[in-house]
């Protein structure tokens, strides 16, 4: 019997995606240059997180219309955005065909309670997390693929390496614990008990867990590779840079070969400017991204 | 026996998981020196063009041209399948293009037409159940080629001599016989001489 849309079919899709980097796009055009360089996947948005940012307002799903001309122009997967919660933007997603769907704190969250319930969907869907409660009540929502949150639109990595560093840390804490301790640490942690267990047998996350959220310079992808990510989403880190061509494909060698030093030396050279970062205490509580989700 | 998996993207670690299970010793390959020292390689599942490029750019393209000529079996899964073929439709250009088929990429549609069925393998008894992920098919195979399984008539599996090309991910289950296969193919090849 066929069957469609299962959880291994749903999270074997991020499995194929490792070691690779997802780049955000707003036009066909960005999104040859990000398959040219070796993206393994775009994400189709109206405008990279830097903007969203510096335009203020309510962010929503992007318009159709570019999700469909980026799915023409590429044969690689095609990713979009909708609002926390928002589950209609996610089926208008699902119908449009875009091959997975990021339910992402970069746009105005649409419920300040509830995210989506995933598991009604074919399509696969990559959350944010800042730590192992958030990521494992995601996937107990039916998220496929989890990316630390960082903070989108800063160039700025030190959220997203604490995001990592706290996820990896948890992870090693509950594999070292007792089994009579799962039940109070699912209840520390506001995590579904089944997969506080299976990180207890395992040691790792139940599906592929990505970088995301302030990755600018090839070093950076690199480092979060270090930390235990599976792979790198960049945002406005390529086309808010002097030379995304360049920085798309350095970026692209250097997760590959994080640990190749001597080649991510020879990649960062005279690579032009990275896109101008923002340093994370000017933000004002309510332009913090990484708070939205709960 | 030591085989490797190249790991310059995509799903390796899962391969290298059953291929222990089949039982092999199996390495991430990210370097063309590492392939002295292994008697067969997978080409892991991921995104073509990526793994492509990267291949490349490091060199792979001539190394496994020798690597091939040398009889060393060759397996590709998925993405895999892409970079062996010798024909991709709808482009004048081929990666490696070591095995004698046409393939044609995404020929299922986007991810919300992946699928999981059971299939038959010719080789495996009993029903294998297979992964696609956005997944490519065979659409031509010369005949030196050799189908071994075929969904709703259409190319899924296929091998020539020391080479094996499938569609699905063996790698997302626990099954491990189809890297059972490929490794009863490297033992076949062992100190088999150049030609």
């Amino acid at each position: 019997m066929i069957e469609t849309g299962t959880s291994r079919v749903k999270r074997g899709m991020a499995e194929m995606q490792k070691g690779g980097v997802i780049m955000d796009v707003i036009n066909a055009e960005q999104a040859k240059v990000a398959e040219a360089a070796g993206a393994v996947a775009v994400m189709a948005l109206e405008r990279v997180p830097a903007d969203i940012r510096a335009a203020g307002g309510v962010a929503r799903m992007a318009d159709p219309t570019i999700v469909e001309d980026v799915m023409k122009a590429v044969s690689i997967p095609v990713m979009a955005k909708a609002r926390i919660g928002h589950f209609v933007e996610a089926k208008v997603l699902e119908a449009l065909g875009v091959d997975y769907i990021d339910e992402s704190e970069v746009l105005t969250p649409a419920d300040e309670v509830f995210h989506i319930n995933k598991k009604e969907f074919t399509v696969p869907f990559v959350c944010g997390a800042r730590d192992l409660g958030e990521a494992l009540r995601r996937i107990g929502e039916g998220a496929s693929m989890i990316r630390t949150k960082g903070e989108p639109g800063t160039g700025n990595i030190v959220e997203a390496v604490r995001h990592q560093r706290m996820m990896q840390s948890q992870i090693r804490k509950v594999q070292a614990m007792s089994y009579d301790e799962l039940m109070a640490e699912a209840k520390n942690l506001g995590a579904p008990y089944e997969l506080l267990e299976y990180i207890h047998k395992n040691g790792k996350l139940p599906v592929v867990n990505f970088a995301a959220g302030g990755v600018a310079t090839p070093a950076d992808a690199a480092l979060m590779m270090h930390l235990g990510s599976d792979g790198v989403f960049v945002g406005s880190g390529i086309f808010k840079s002097d030379n995304p061509e360049r920085f798309a494909k350095a970026i692209v060698e250097a997760t590959t070969h994080y640990e190749d030093y001597a080649l991510i030396g020879q990649l960062s050279k005279d690579l032009g400017t990275a896109m101008k970062g923002i340093e994370i205490s000017s933000l004002l509580k309510n332009e913090r991204m990484a708070e939205r989700g709960w | 026996m030591k085989v490797g998996v190249l790991a310059l993207q995509g799903a390796v670690a899962e391969h290298i998981r059953l291929l222990e299970q089949a039982g092999a010793d199996a390495i991430p390959v990210k370097k063309v020196s590492q392939l002295a020292e292994i008697q067969g390689l997978v080409l892991p599942g991921g995104e073509s063009t990526t793994i492509g490029k990267l291949m490349k750019q490091y060199g792979f393209d001539t190394a496994l041209q020798q690597f091939h000529q040398e009889k060393k079996p060759i397996f590709g899964t998925c993405a895999g399948m892409i970079l062996l073929a010798k024909e991709i439709a709808g482009q004048d250009w081929n990666h490696l293009g070591l095995m004698d088929m046409k393939v044609e990429r995404n020929a299922f549609g986007r991810q919300r037409e992946s699928f999981e069925v059971d299939l038959d393998i010719k080789g495996i008894p009993e029903d294998f159940r297979a992964v696609f992920i956005r997944a490519p098919l065979i659409l031509e195979v010369g005949k030196n080629v050799d189908v071994l399984a075929s969904h709703d008539g259409q190319i899924v599996a296929a091998r020539q001599d020391h080479l094996l090309a499938i569609s699905f991910h063996p790698e997302l289950t626990d099954d491990e016989r189809v890297h059972g296969y490929f490794l009863e193919m490297v033992q076949e090849y062992r100190g088999v001489e150049t030609v």
